[in-house]
């Protein structure tokens, strides 16, 4: 059996659509982030001055990247693979030959390709407002792809697990959300009092923003290497819970 | 070559409804085979199981001799499912449904291609290959369900309820599909609440009541257990009191209509014979009943499968 073309066909699957529904898809991100660069890096970013030698505007590009390629990554996946389950066609995939690793690569490479292709418009957009210099392409390009793993993943177990279209909006807006805005996207950990410094370190998106912006303005408040391992770990910890759920059927037999 | 084998097969909730208790069935390939019970009665657990939608409790399933625990993707390969209710993406159109079934079955594109376009032309279906799948009527939609069962080219073809909800040409359209299909060898088991639809399609049947089977044989023998048929008489003139017909149990449903049960060992000619003798001139006769609808309520009901009226 033939699984690279059963691959295949579901990745092809979720590009096309996500790229088939783009105003709802690649448009937002576009105006929001502008948004954001406009209003927090161009007219508050000048009176806020430097963060650790960089402007404020250079400082803030790399999260808001990040921010977008997480948020993407993560609905991609949650909110088709829940979809697949309303409609019931998951049972296309569970009749056929597929095995759960396949099915999970499938919906998980979807949600990295929409999660990097919105990450490329928002580095687009912020081109409009600042240059970004690239420190280390290698860093940047791969901690976004692992970080757009790490969610996808995480939608995916989201989207196994929920019940209702009210599951599938909980995490986004209750823990996503916040931890993005408390990982360090506007403001450098160093700039916290100390007990909440702490309290940062334990929020994974902080380790994975920073390597994304050593990656590109050379900056980071964490060791990069400490931050690929988590990453790394996360990677490990969810493929192996989306596969156990897979595997037993929680949620999608039954 | 045995189709499908099942044993010992046992499914029970996590509530604790125990849906299957212990079946064993087997379907000889190439035939054309009826799994009939009463809503509730585990058919639809046991179709779940056998297409890899529902874990089994314990038992085995076994399809053209793969083990679905051991060896599931060669089993997987030889089962098409066509199941009860629409479960295809609305928002997909139809070569794209029937496409993406052969790409999640390993099939290479351009055969992909090819067999999208064959089972699309057989189902009647190739003029709305461009058409988003939601647009179609229910008929068109059942018929992209059976494209896409049929692109890998299955031995097992399971219809799970295919002509529920479709009108009487639609359905009359796709038993001569199901019948051609079988033809060209394709062992096919069928579910249906039309017992006429399993009586005139299939030559071996099994009925499941309660988690059990609790009935399987051949069409044939099963049919030639019923010694009573119904039939509804439709008379020329109103008769005002209630003929006498020896051997025969009557029943007056108005004037002008007479229900009869006739014994088989009796027939028609008897029977006709004592009405003439009485003047009584019959204008048209119907079946009370399907045949086999008759001997399925009398397996559910645990009653004699000759009960008299």
């Amino acid at each position: 059996m033939n699984h690279l073309i059963a691959f295949k066909t579901i990745v092809r699957k979720e590009i096309y659509r996500f790229l088939r529904i783009w105003p709802q898809t690649l448009l937002p991100p576009a105006i929001t982030t502008a948004l954001y660069f406009l209003i927090f890096g161009k007219l508050m970013g000048d009176r806020i001055g430097t963060i650790n030698g960089a402007t404020y505007m250079d400082y803030i590009v790399p999260g808001i990247i990040l921010m977008s390629v997480i948020s993407h990554a993560y609905s991609n996946v949650v909110s088709s693979f829940y979809s697949t389950k309303f409609q019931r066609n998951i049972e296309e995939l569970l009749v056929a030959p597929v095995p759960n690793w396949v099915i999970l690569a499938g919906y998980v490479s979807g949600g990295i390709a929409r999660g990097l292709l919105v990450g490329v418009v928002v580095a687009l957009i912020s081109q409009i407002f600042t240059d970004i210099p690239v420190n280390n392409a290698m860093i940047a390009v791969s901690s976004a792809i692992l970080t757009a793993t790490v969610f996808a993943l995480a939608g995916f177990i989201n989207a196994t697990l929920a019940e209702s279209f009210d599951d599938i909006s909980l995490i986004p807006n209750f823990v996503l959300t916040p931890l993005s805005y408390l990982g360090g996207v506007f403001y450098s950990v160093d700039m916290l009092p100390g007990i909440w410094q702490k309290i940062s370190l334990g929020n994974p998106i902080l380790y994975m923003i920073n390597s994304f912006r050593y990656g590109l303005i050379g900056i980071t408040d964490i060791d990069v290497q400490l931050a690929f391992a988590m990453t790394g770990g996360f990677i490990l910890l969810l493929t192996l819970t989306s596969l156990i759920l897979l595997h037993k059927g929680i949620g999608i037999k039954n | 070559m045995k189709a499908l084998s099942l044993r010992n097969l046992r499914k029970t909730y996590n509530n604790g409804f125990e849906a299957l208790k212990g079946i064993d069935l087997d379907v000889e390939a190439g035939d054309f085979f009826a799994l009939l019970g009463p809503n509730g009665a585990g058919k639809s657990s046991a179709i779940g199981i056998i297409s890899s939608l529902v874990n089994p409790t314990s038992g085995s399933v076994s399809v053209f001799g793969h083990n679905l625990k051991t060896e599931r993707e060669k089993a997987k390969s030889c089962i098409g499912l066509v199941p009860q209710e629409i479960n295809f993406n609305q928002f997909d159109t139809v070569k794209a449904i029937v496409f993406n079934q052969a790409g999640y079955y390993g099939m290479p594109r351009k055969l992909a291609l090819q067999r999208t376009e064959y089972c699309l032309k057989q189902m009647d279906l190739w003029d709305k290959r461009d058409s988003v799948s939601r647009r179609l009527s229910g008929g068109m939609k059942r018929r992209v369900m059976i494209a896409r069962a049929m692109v890998h080219a299955p031995k097992l073809l399971i219809l799970d309820e295919p002509t529920a909800g479709v009108d009487i040409e639609i359905r009359r359209a796709m038993w001569k599909l199901m019948k051609e299909v079988n033809e060209q060898g394709t062992t096919i088991i069928l579910t249906t609440h039309y017992l006429e639809e399993a009586e005139s399609l299939c030559r071996n049947i099994a009925i499941i009541d309660q988690g059990k089977i609790v009935e399987n044989t051949d069409m044939a023998s099963l049919l030639a257990r019923l010694n009573l048929d119904h039939f509804v008489l439709d008379l020329a003139e109103s008769v005002t009191a209630m003929p006498h017909l020896q051997g025969y149990h009557v029943e007056q449903i108005s004037g002008k209509v007479l229900n009869v049960a006739v014994p088989k060992e009796a027939g028609l000619n008897q029977l006709f014979n004592q009405l003439s003798a009485q003047n009584i001139k019959v204008m048209s006769m119907k079946n009370k009943t399907n045949r086999l609808e008759q001997l399925f309520m009398d397996l559910i009901e645990s009653k004699p499968v000759s009960a008299n009226p």
